[in-house]
This record gives C-alpha cells, structure tokens and sequence, in this order.
C-alpha cells in the first residue's frame, strides 16, 4: 500500500526540480509522447494519480483478504463497515432503485479523499490539477443525462422547454454548469488549499528571518515560526478540506443522478410495456 | 517604454485579481446564515445534529461556489495571465 507512494516520492525527487522561494506551479511535465495529432505529455498528475489507484487498489486487497462468516479480523470488521456505510449513505440518498450505484459512489468518495491526501506527503495531488476534476464531472454529466433519457429522448427534450418554452436556452446552460460547476469546486477548493499552505509557510519564514535574523551564525537562518504552526493550518485545508470535498462530490453526484431520474414515470413506462407484451403473447396463444 | 507597458500588465493584473476576490464578500456572508440557521435548527432539536450538519455542510459547499469561480479567476490572473499577455506585446512590437 505504501510502496506506490514511495515510487511517486522517488519520482518527485528524482526529476522534480526543487522549488526556490513562493513558486507555485502545475503539475510537472516528465515526458511527452508524440503522436500525430500533437504530443500527448505526462503529467505528474496522472503518475500520481495511477500511484493512488494502485494504493487503494492494494488496500481493497489487504482489507478483503481471508473473509470469513464469522469476522475475528479488525480489517474485516473495517471492510464491512465501509460497505454498509456506503449502501446506507447511497439508499438514504438515491432510493433502493439505484443501490447498484454502492461501488462507484464507494470508489468516487475514495480516489477523491486519498487523492487530496495525497497532499500530506508532499506529493503533487492530482485533485489540484482541473483535468482530473474536470473527468470526473465529464463521466457524472454522462451519467445524469442518460439516467434523464432513461424514459424516452422526446420527454428529455421536452424537459428543456419548461416551464415555458422561452426559456430554453437558459435551461441549456445551466444543463452544462452542472458539471463545469462541479469541477471547478472540487478542483478550486484542493488548489486554494495549496497555495495558502505555501504563502503561509513563505510568511513564516519571512517572520522569523525578519525577527531572529540578528542573531549569529547558523541560529539566525532557522526558520523557528515554521515549525509546528503551518501544520495546524494544514488540518483544516489539507485534511478537512479534503474529505469534505469528496464527499461532497459524491453526493451531488448522487443528488443530481437520482434527481434527473423520473422514477416513478419510468416504473409506469416498464409496466405499460409489460403488459402490452403480455396481450401479444396471449393473443398468439389464441 | 516597453518595460512601462509590461509594468502596466502586471500591474493590471495583479489588480484584476484583487477586485476578482471581492466576490469572496457573497459566500462568506451567506454562508454564515446557513450556519447561524443550522445552529438554531441543532438548539430547538438536538437529535437532529447529524443530519443538520451534513446538510449544512453540503449547503456551503454549493454557496461557495461562486466564490471560488472568483478564486480560479484571480489565480489565472496572478499565474496564467501576465506571461500570455507579455508575449503577445512583444509579438506585436516585432521582438
């Protein structure tokens, strides 16, 4: 579990240049690969991201290895309290309908919890880049327009003209601010983490050159107010932060999946067909 | 006179970026209605502090939004801006 973040941290040292003063940057570029049609680069971004992938994948591993009917095992206990919280969280919030929706509402909430931890390393947290928020709204927006279709495209496009006609337009764009809205969340809310981290730990070390820099020798170059507070900071953006945006992004995702979706519509739909298919056998019967 | 128009975009930019961040205003207050109307909901029932707070919490996270279109705003402004901009002058000046 540990060992891919220690590849990443390998990888960082390795060939990330090392930051000189504030510099706030992207995500570093290790190599491009030419194609055709332009180059396609990786990202550290995306390395870290597989790297977090692996983890969780290793974890799942660790924590579902040698069930048993009867657990004796902390991790099994750990694993079936995961699951259950998550089918609770989903049923409460989608409906028994969607409960199908328990692992990838599960892996969302996970790969975006661990991936704006991953910040607490020192690593690059792929959260913090917009193309990986922006993916994961892309893949939500996929699924709410065609949990929307579900009952026919001319009832989806006529949902647009509602509750006048004129207003059509207006009901396209929010259609499309939706997702937008999403990931600049999600990605606006791991960045400003960041860059307060690094402006707070600059100030600090500005503060404590300013007011012990008198002092002789190697005593007057050790940034004292750096020590300790920054930390206290980082609960709040890093962690806190952190897990409340993904679980934040997983239940609009369910909200806003479960809300495009007429329920009771389609059930009525499915029995209409069912029993149009019952007459037609029956009348082949006779 | 060149190093007086790039001075002029940085300038600008840096207080582009600053009148941005004044949309920071909007969330902060709203925001603290919503928690002031969670607190009050948790005083007149105490048993429904669960689902208050993560009620609460899922409200402020939408209300924030607008500002935090403020904050990517600024941040191309700060990061992004000033360096496109910088080329184009000097492109457009033939260096």
């Amino acid at each position: 579990m540990i060992l891919p973040i220690a590849i990443g941290a390998l990888l960082k040292i390795l060939f990330v240049p090392a930051a000189e003063g504030v510099e706030i940057t992207g995500a570093y570029i290790f190599f491009e690969i030419p194609l055709p049609f332009g180059g396609l680069p990786i990202t550290e971004t995306q390395v870290n991201q597989w790297l977090v992938m692996l983890s969780l994948f290793f974890l799942c591993l660790y924590l579902t290895h040698g069930l048993k009917e009867i657990p004796d095992r902390k991790r099994q206990h750990l694993a079936e309290w995961i699951v259950e919280t998550t089918e609770k969280l989903v049923k409460g919030n989608m409906g028994e309908y969607f409960a199908d929706f328990t692992p990838f509402i599960g892996a969302v909430l996970g790969l975006s919890a661990f991936s704006s931890l991953l910040s607490l390393t020192g690593l690059f947290p792929p959260t913090s880049d917009l193309n990986v928020t922006a993916g994961w709204a892309i893949l939500v927006f996929f699924l709410i327009t065609y949990y929307k279709m579900k009952c026919g495209p001319v009832r989806y496009l006529k949902s647009f003209a509602e509750p006048v006609p004129f207003l059509a337009p207006l009901n396209v764009i929010s259609e499309f601010a939706t997702p937008v809205s999403m990931a600049f969340r999600h990605y606006g809310n791991i960045l400003s983490g960041t860059v307060i981290s690094v402006l707070l730990a600059t100030a600090l070390g500005g503060l404590s050159r300013l007011l012990l820099g008198w002092l002789p020798g190697f005593l007057g170059e050790i940034p004292l107010f750096r020590v300790g507070l920054p930390a206290v900071f980082s609960v709040y953006f890093d962690i806190f932060s952190g897990c409340l945006q993904a679980f934040i992004f997983a239940m609009l995702t369910m909200l806003y999946v479960a809300g495009g979706f007429p329920v009771e519509e389609y059930m009525k739909r499915q029995k209409l067909k069912a029993s149009k298919k019952k007459q037609i056998k029956t009348l082949e019967v006779i | 006179m060149l190093e007086l128009a790039i001075g002029i975009i940085l300038g600008c930019c840096a207080l582009g970026a600053g009148c941005a961040m004044i949309a920071g205003i909007g969330p902060g207050i709203g925001e603290g209605n919503a928690v002031a109307a969670a607190c009050e909901a948790i005083g007149r029932q105490p048993e429904s502090k669960g689902d208050v707070t993560s009620t609460m919490l899922m409200g402020c996270a939408v209300a924030e939004t607008t500002g935090l279109y403020a904050l990517v705003i600024a941040i191309l402004l700060i990061f992004v801006a000033p360096n496109i901009l910088v080329d184009i002058l000097l492109k457009a000046v033939g260096k």
